[in-house]
């Protein structure tokens, strides 16, 4: 089959676009806003004001939609949606999504094709969902030999242990975290120690040749490169006084300690490259040596599983990197503020003069962090897909050489800077700066 | 029974691996270490050699050019050279030249796909798409010269089969100028890669003396030191009136083998470039034959410079119109005869990078 992909025009442009848009306000209002409705049933009813939000309020708010406000500004303060939407697995797995896109398109342009096209009509936007309706209702096949217990829960446990690391990493201050915990770098370091047993459990578990060889792989690479990533944090760790996340974000309000800490920067950055697989590092997967590695008797949904918590840990992996030395969510206020007149006055139509009281639900400050947080995982995230279009594979002795060699070496370099710069009253608790 | 050491593990690389081609490796690996390989082709034996002897000396050429579609001219030089001995037929001049140009943009068109296949089995994606890509420049204007994309069938005994088009030479030229910058780029992106060095270098080291005691042949053979290129010790058409670099490496490993190709590359645009400049502007490019031709008692041994070394054809005739028997030698089968040598006491991770190297094709090993 060859097709030619069909010229750009603006008018099939504006037209895809109003295609969507009405098909988006046709199921919000069809399908959304009456199930949310039916759910108010169901929940645990809030104070609003002075008076229990019961099914008779909830009535009257379809009357009048901005009484809804409250509701849902109760409901942003909640744990539960912390840990589904921001910072947590929700907001994770968009961005995953976002990344899987922009890889296949820059590395498309890279490589002097078009990548995505027809899917979604906007450039291929929807090619990701395709994929997942396509590997959803694909058979699962499990190997005859295989462990069954473990075969089937080695996914779920890879998604499990991705997002247990997804809700450590802090986007916005004023508490805008899943799990604040006091040794949050510890316990990050304890869930990537999760991540090489799972590995050789399900590799192990599948009785075959090529994914133990590439568990094998897997338990190497990650275990050698877990000492030069954890080195690599002692510096900044050393400047800070403190194992809490939030804490070392707010120790970078003045500057980055990328600054202070490049040869750290650069440590954790290729061992981080190391732990989640991928190119030059893809020796678990080497396709052309042993298969698809480790994944190799994965099929539909467990395949797309693993997929998933690889991308999760890959932005968990990105926001960390922010977190420790790109300074986090701090940056200038770039956000407008919310209009005071709104608050106030509420706004006119015609003779009718709409009040909202409540907003604005989100204070400028957190949306300006949430920003700034993006902004920097996402760069982040593009400098980890870059090399995939630009090198080839490393073999296993030189990636094993680069791990205990010259990254722990350099490792301790850093460390070495950083015990300077303390000494040396430079940084640190009574510093010049 | 033979006693099985628990440490070896057997893995069957092929025929259904990313990683094999149309044939099967039996690997043996003690850990990391191969401790045997032993290549088993024949997956994809079309039986071309005996098919020849049922068809006339005509119908045999779109079927001898199969075992390697994207090196098709190439394939069937040999054969054509050979039937034009034995029928005693004198090429046109301007024919000799057309083949030598269509010879060596198949040649680039073939190593190109090569090159595609050995950038992905290293994990380069982008020398998977950017070879793959830029192959449509030459593929272009063989299908202008020839009328067909792949599958040529374009060199008959006593020429070529039709004439160029209209300003087929400046089209031509700025093509090879275009495709010559680009190729200079995959240096940049490939050959100088610190990664691709430092993992080819020294893996599947073929000495001199055991490249020549083996009897490799083409870029294999050249990656070791030895000079010897067909187009230039045993010039055949009008390579003899072109100026042709051979191009050498001493060090005889897989980054040595993988650069020779590319090097090559280059050398066929500047042997184009003389074969465009040397040309006869206008003439006849086909002798006609007559109808069903029929050779002498007689046999005939032809060898020509392909994408993959030498590559000769073996023709006995009987005195009918169908060859008595056709046998091709060919340099994919040759290379092959290493690969266990070579593959011996390397690492896994060394073997897709070694066995491409050797610039094998095993659709052409089977015939």
């Amino acid at each position: 089959m060859s097709t030619i992909a069909p010229k750009f025009r603006l008018s099939y442009f504006i037209k895809s676009l109003t295609d969507n848009v009405f098909w988006t306000i046709t199921l919000v209002t069809l399908v959304g806003l009456p199930f949310i409705q039916v759910m108010l049933f169901y929940l645990e009813l809030p104070v609003i004001g002075t008076r229990l939000l019961d099914p008779y309020l909830a009535l009257t708010i379809l009357a009048d939609p901005s009484r809804q406000i409250p509701l849902i500004k109760s409901l942003l303060q909640t744990e539960l949606f912390r840990i589904v939407a921001f910072p947590g697995f929700g907001f994770a797995a968009l961005l995953a999504a976002g990344t899987i896109f922009i890889e296949r398109k820059m590395l498309a342009k890279l490589q002097l094709r078009v990548g995505p096209f027809y899917c979604g009509k906007i450039e291929g936007i929807l090619q990701l969902m395709s994929d997942g309706i396509k590997l959803l209702s694909k058979e699962i096949i499990i190997p005859a030999k295989a462990d069954k217990p473990i075969f089937w829960a080695a996914p779920v446990l890879f998604v499990g242990t991705a997002a247990a690391f997804v809700s450590l990493i802090p986007a916005a201050r004023g508490g805008w975290v899943v799990a604040d915990a006091d040794v949050g770098l510890l316990t990050v370091f304890a869930i990537i120690g999760f991540f090489p047993v799972i590995t050789v459990l399900s590799a192990w578990s599948a009785n075959s040749k090529f994914p133990f060889i590439g568990g094998i792989r897997a338990l190497h690479q990650m275990v050698s490169f877990e000492i030069p990533l954890i080195l690599s944090v002692l510096g900044v760790v050393i400047l800070t006084g403190t194992l809490n996340l939030t804490e070392i974000v707010e120790s970078q309000y003045t500057f980055w300690w990328i600054i202070f800490l490049p040869i750290g920067a650069i440590v954790f950055f290729i061992a981080m490259l190391a732990e989640l697989e991928r190119i030059p590092f893809d020796l678990p997967e080497a396709e052309s040596e042993i298969v698809a590695g480790w994944l190799t008797e994965f099929s539909g949904m467990m395949y797309g599983l693993v997929q998933l918590g690889s991308y999760l840990k890959l932005y968990a992996f990105a926001g960390l990197f922010v977190v420790l030395f790109l300074g986090g969510w701090s940056g200038p206020n770039i956000w407008p503020p919310f209009p005071e007149e709104i608050i106030e006055e509420g706004i006119n139509v015609g003779p009718i003069t709409a009040r909202f009281p409540g907003l604005p639900l989100l204070d400028q400050q957190m949306l300006n962090d949430a920003l700034w947080f993006v902004v920097k995982v996402v760069g982040v995230i593009f400098f980890i897909l870059l090399p995939r279009g630009v090198f080839p594979r490393i073999r296993i002795d030189l990636l094993l050489h680069i791990g205990w060699y010259k990254l722990i070496g350099l490792a301790f370099v850093n460390i070495f800077i950083a015990l300077a710069l303390v000494y040396a009253g430079v940084l640190g608790p009574e510093g010049i700066l | 029974m033979e006693k099985v050491d628990e440490r070896i593990m057997t893995l069957n690389v092929g025929p259904q691996h990313p990683g094999s081609g149309h044939m099967r490796i039996i690997v043996k690996i003690d850990g990391d270490y191969i401790v045997s390989a032993e290549p088993d082709p024949g997956y994809v034996h079309r039986g071309e050699e005996k098919m020849a002897e049922y068809r006339n000396y005509i119908q045999n050429i779109p079927h001898l050019e199969r075992p390697v579609i994207h090196d098709s001219c190439n394939v069937l030089y040999p054969y054509c050279l050979g039937v034009e001995e034995l029928l005693g037929i004198e090429v046109p001049e301007r024919a000799k030249y057309l083949r030598v140009i269509a010879s060596e943009l198949n040649r680039c068109v073939y190593t190109q796909y090569w090159l595609a296949i050995y950038g992905i089995f290293l994990g380069h994606s982008t020398m998977f798409m950017w070879p793959a890509g830029d192959r449509e420049l030459y593929i272009d204007m063989l299908e202008k010269m020839t009328g067909a994309r792949v599958t040529h069938s374009y060199f008959i005994p006593g020429g070529i089969r039709n004439d160029v088009p209209a300003n087929f030479e400046d089209m031509l030229l700025k093509r090879v100028n275009y495709f010559e910058k680009r190729i200079k780029e995959y240096g940049a992106i490939f050959y100088d890669n610190p990664i691709l060095i430092s993992r080819t270098r020294d893996a599947g080291k073929l000495s001199r003396e055991d490249a020549i005691r083996l009897g490799t042949t083409g870029s294999t053979l050249r990656a070791s030191g030895v000079d010897y290129d067909l187009r230039v010790k045993e010039p055949y058409d009008a390579y003899g009136e072109l100026d042709i670099k051979v191009n050498t490496l001493k060090e005889g490993d897989a980054y040595a083998r993988s650069k020779i190709p590319w090097l090559d590359m280059l050398e066929s645009c500047n042997i184009i470039r003389q074969a465009l400049q040397k040309m006869p502007k206008s003439g006849s490019v086909r002798v006609k034959l007559k109808p069903n031709p029929k050779g002498g008692n007689d046999e005939v041994y032809k060898r020509v410079e392909s994408g993959r070394g030498s590559l000769g054809c073996y023709i006995v005739s009987k005195s009918q119109p169908e060859p008595y028997r056709v046998k091709m030698s060919v340099g994919s089968f040759r290379n092959l005869i290493c690969m266990p040598y070579l593959l011996k006491g390397e690492k896994l991770g060394n073997m897709p990078a070694v066995y491409w190297s050797l610039n094998y094709w095993p659709v052409e090993a089977d015939r």
